[in-house]
């Protein structure tokens, strides 16, 4: 998380694209996304992660939203085809987290998304 | 700044994963409520929530007292539970005790205590043998 980049421009749409992916939870994709993190240690995401960043993660939990809650992130991004339960869709729901699903793993979803901040800028 | 003061206790069960968290996004809505700057409901949160899943994760049970007022807001944590046998060496990071389904939920890397520090501007830890841990942070109004 520590290299989480800088976004401008970017929306949870422009994500959405980016990573084919699908939005499991979310009606507003206007989002601005101001940054953009990876990580699968959620106290790497609490210790390194500033307000508005977009998580990319393989980890599966409630404790995804929960964090994501606590830390002000804008989105989660669940990577490798992972699906999450109704327990962790429910509770992004409740507490208003949008949340995608793509197929793609992590390495790939990361430089995708680093190289069309890279070459918007 | 604040308008008003206020002082809640939160109780919290050892072992409740389904729930773990939610004490500390309760605070956090608290909190915004009392119109506290965003970036101080921020690290007042993630002190919470590290010291939430903590309690969670080793102890039987605890409470997390808040108590807020017009320059400082404070977290109590007190548990029940085995404490911490070298409160040093749980301070350092890296350092971890967990089980790999700790581990499995995003937690359990020795960084929960570090990060609680981090985000403090006071910082107190005592624990006993076999009794339980506690905890006093404070963290000022003042972004």
């Amino acid at each position: 998380m520590s290299s989480s980049i800088m976004a401008r421009d970017l929306t949870l749409a422009g994500v959405r694209d980016i990573l084919n992916a699908d939005v499991l939870n979310g009606d507003d994709l206007s989002i601005k996304v101001v940054r953009v993190g990876a990580a699968d240690l959620l106290s790497d995401v609490l210790a390194t992660s500033k307000m508005g960043t977009l998580l990319l993660t393989g980890l599966l939990s409630t404790q995804v939203i929960r964090t994501a809650v606590v830390a002000d992130l804008c989105g989660v991004v669940f990577v490798r085809g992972k699906k999450p339960g109704e327990d962790i869709l429910a509770l992004a729901r409740e507490s208003k987290i949008p949340v995608l699903g793509t197929r793609l793993n992590m390495f790939e979803a990361a430089g995708r998304i680093y190289k069309a901040i890279a070459e918007s800028q | 700044m604040m308008q008003e003061a206020l002082e809640s206790t939160y109780s919290i069960l050892g072992r409740d994963f389904a729930n773990a968290g939610r004490v500390s996004t309760q605070i956090k809505d608290t909190l915004k409520r009392l119109g506290v700057h965003p970036a101080v409901v921020r690290r007042v949160a993630i002190v919470s929530y590290e010291a939430e899943m903590n309690l969670v994760m080793y102890a039987t049970r605890g409470k997390i007292l808040l108590n807020v007022s017009s320059e400082e807001i404070t977290l109590r944590i007190d548990d029940e539970g085995p404490g911490i046998r070298d409160v040093n060496l749980a301070m350092q990071e890296g350092f971890s005790t967990a089980t790999p389904e700790m581990r499995e939920m995003g937690f359990g890397a020795g960084m929960g205590l570090p990060n609680i520090k981090k985000n403090a501007d006071e910082f107190n830890i005592s624990s006993e043998l076999g009794r339980g841990t506690r905890l006093h942070v404070v963290v000022k109004q003042t972004p």
